[in-house]
């Protein structure tokens, strides 16, 4: 028995040692692929932006109207049904979520205050951007791994052509212009959403309605409104991009980046909408 | 060494890459490659899978980095050779221009028709007028017989049309060198001995070098000028089309060199011989597996 004892001891300190060991090691790949994602992520946007700058000095690098257009159909036009269809219900919802409180506070007129600035502020750009990142986002990134997997990409570099300039900006400036002009959609029709509820079900006249959202949403909630759906629509298309470009492993590749585009972008959009939350809040914008 | 202009288009110096494995090992998928390749000939680059021919293709257009070595190139609008490995973006692009690459899949844009894949690089890198650039895309799909379907899109297109499309796209420039990724593959004979006759009608008449990179020992007996054998990442053999031709035909018996054994049993696709072990498996099965 005591000769039992210090041989299990340092065995099991040892055990220990390498557990703690083996999840330092672990923690530490875990971190330094995160980083080195980050990393990626600021490259890509980096390069982006040198390429807008290029277009507009250098007539050559310019890009074409033609493939922003169709660009813009694709992202924006096609998804105004569905913005439409989630931010009227995200009204209704709001409307007869705050009901009940207010009707106690006995200021039931005072809904389209909470519908006008929850829309206006955050829920239409935040929801929108949801919306565009399972419509867009995937979209772009099966695109992007699919040309990776039939060397397409490969193709326009062997060709001198940067895939930066080709695909990327394009992509990235319709979301970004898209999803700022989808924001103002939502804003509307979210309002629009309350207004109906409270008129039918609440007996809330629109005119009254109309009059405080008027009075209660001034052009500030409007714009910090749609600097955030710009920075959000910036945000979808360099993940979608990113992980399109770095598709590795055929179609299960393919599969994956969609995947990890939806969720990444959902993080991320949540995560940068804290900060300007924020930001917001100390400036009191 | 006398290095005169247009002794070589493309001179590869002690060339080595590695790659990382699953568990971080480091595995050299080309080790100490050299050879010349010469103005105007059709070089033809062969092993078995894994052997390091892709990856020795990615690396002379630029596509991958080794980490050894050096890849001259000396076209003609240069005045003395230069490192591709040392060339800046800007250099690297002026080289692309240079040569034209036939994708394994003909790597088609998807989202454009056939004609307009060939005008893209035309449109992009010349300052010509469109009516111009409509002309030379017309010329360039009838040098691949590709003319009556200029205005299908690639997925409208058989294997063997996207391989004659993709090369007319890269030949757009008027390059002076073609490389070639495996040209036959995926193609039934005839379709795969008729991209051949184009490959041969092309460099004789556009007076291009050649690189082809293939494992299909028919295409490249018909395309040769000289042949380059690869083996796990080295070069066992360089020699003329007719050498190859000598060791694929003499009885392995009469072979002295265990090389020249193993170069026979490739050439003539037996099951037995010094690649293959009793149980049928190849060297390289046995190296990837290894490497796994």
């Amino acid at each position: 028995m005591s000769d039992a004892v210090p041989e299990n001891r340092p065995s099991r300190i040892a055990a220990c040692i390498i557990a703690v060991g083996q999840a330092t090691l672990r923690g530490y790949r875990r971190l330094s692929d995160n980083v080195k994602y980050l990393g990626g992520i600021g490259y890509l946007i980096a390069d982006t932006f040198r390429w807008i700058v290029r277009a507009v000095y250098v007539p050559r690098a310019r890009i074409s109207p033609s493939v922003l257009a169709a660009q813009m159909v694709r992202v924006g036009v096609r998804s105004i049904p569905i913005i439409i269809l989630v931010q009227t219900f995200i009204g209704i919802i709001l409307a007869l979520q705050l009901a009940p409180t207010m009707q106690d506070y006995g200021s039931i007129e005072k809904i389209a205050v909470i519908v006008g600035i929850a829309m206006f502020r955050e829920l239409g750009p935040l929801l929108s951007a949801v919306v565009l990142s399972g419509f867009a986002g995937a979209s772009i990134a099966a695109e992007l791994g699919a040309m990776v997997e039939a060397e397409e990409i490969k193709a326009l570099r062997a060709h001198a052509l940067n895939p930066i300039r080709f695909l990327v900006i394009p992509r990235c400036l319709a979301t970004v212009v898209m999803l700022v002009g989808l924001t103002i959609v939502a804003d509307v029709v979210g309002v629009v959403g309350g207004l109906f509820t409270s008129w039918g079900v609440l007996d809330v006249p629109p005119q009254i309605y109309l009059d405080q959202t008027y009075l209660a949403v001034v052009y500030r909630d409007f714009f910090t409104g749609l600097v955030k759906a710009g920075v959000f629509g910036l945000e979808i298309s360099m993940i979608g991009c990113y992980e399109g470009l770095n598709v590795r492993g055929g179609a299960e590749g393919v599969g994956r980046a969609t995947t990890a585009t939806v969720v990444k972008s959902i993080v991320a959009l949540i995560a940068t909408d804290c900060v300007f939350t924020s930001v917001f809040y100390l400036f009191k914008l | 060494m006398a290095e005169s202009p247009r002794d070589f288009v493309i001179s590869i110096r002690n060339l080595a890459k590695v790659f990382p494995d699953q568990e971080g090992r480091s595995v050299r998928v080309l080790d100490g490659i050299r050879f010349d390749v010469l103005p105007g000939e059709t070089l033809v680059i062969m092993g078995g899978s894994g052997c390091g021919k892709s990856t020795l293709l990615n690396c002379l257009i630029g596509e991958l980095r080794p980490e050894q070595g050096e890849i001259l190139y000396q076209t003609r609008t240069m005045h003395a050779p230069a490192d591709l490995l040392r060339m800046d973006e800007e250099a690297l692009n002026e080289l692309r221009m240079r040569f034209g690459i036939l994708f394994q899949s003909g790597a088609l844009f998807n989202s454009m028709t056939v004609a307009e894949n060939v005008a893209l690089p035309l449109k992009e890198h010349s300052y010509v007028d469109p009516s111009i650039i409509d002309i030379v895309v017309t010329l360039k799909l009838e040098q691949v017989h590709m003319r009556p379907h200029r205005d299908k899109m690639p997925a409208q297109l058989s294997g063997g049309q996207k391989k004659r499309a993709g090369l007319a796209r890269a030949t757009a420039l008027d390059p002076e060198i073609l490389f070639y990724d495996e040209p036959s593959a995926g193609l039934d004979p005839v379709t795969s001995a008729a991209i051949d006759e184009l490959i041969i009608d092309l460099s004789k008449k556009l007076k291009v070098t050649s690189v082809v990179v293939t494992h299909e020992m028919d295409s490249a007996f018909r395309i040769a000028d000289r042949m380059v054998m690869l083996d796990r990442g080295r070069v066992l053999k360089i020699g003329s089309r007719q050498e190859f031709e000598n060791l694929r035909d003499t009885p392995p018996e009469r072979l002295p060199m265990d090389e020249d054994k193993l170069i026979h049993q490739f050439l003539r696709g037996d099951t037995h011989g010094p690649l293959t072990d009793a149980e049928g498996m190849s060297e390289y099965e046995k190296w990837i597996l290894a490497g796994e």
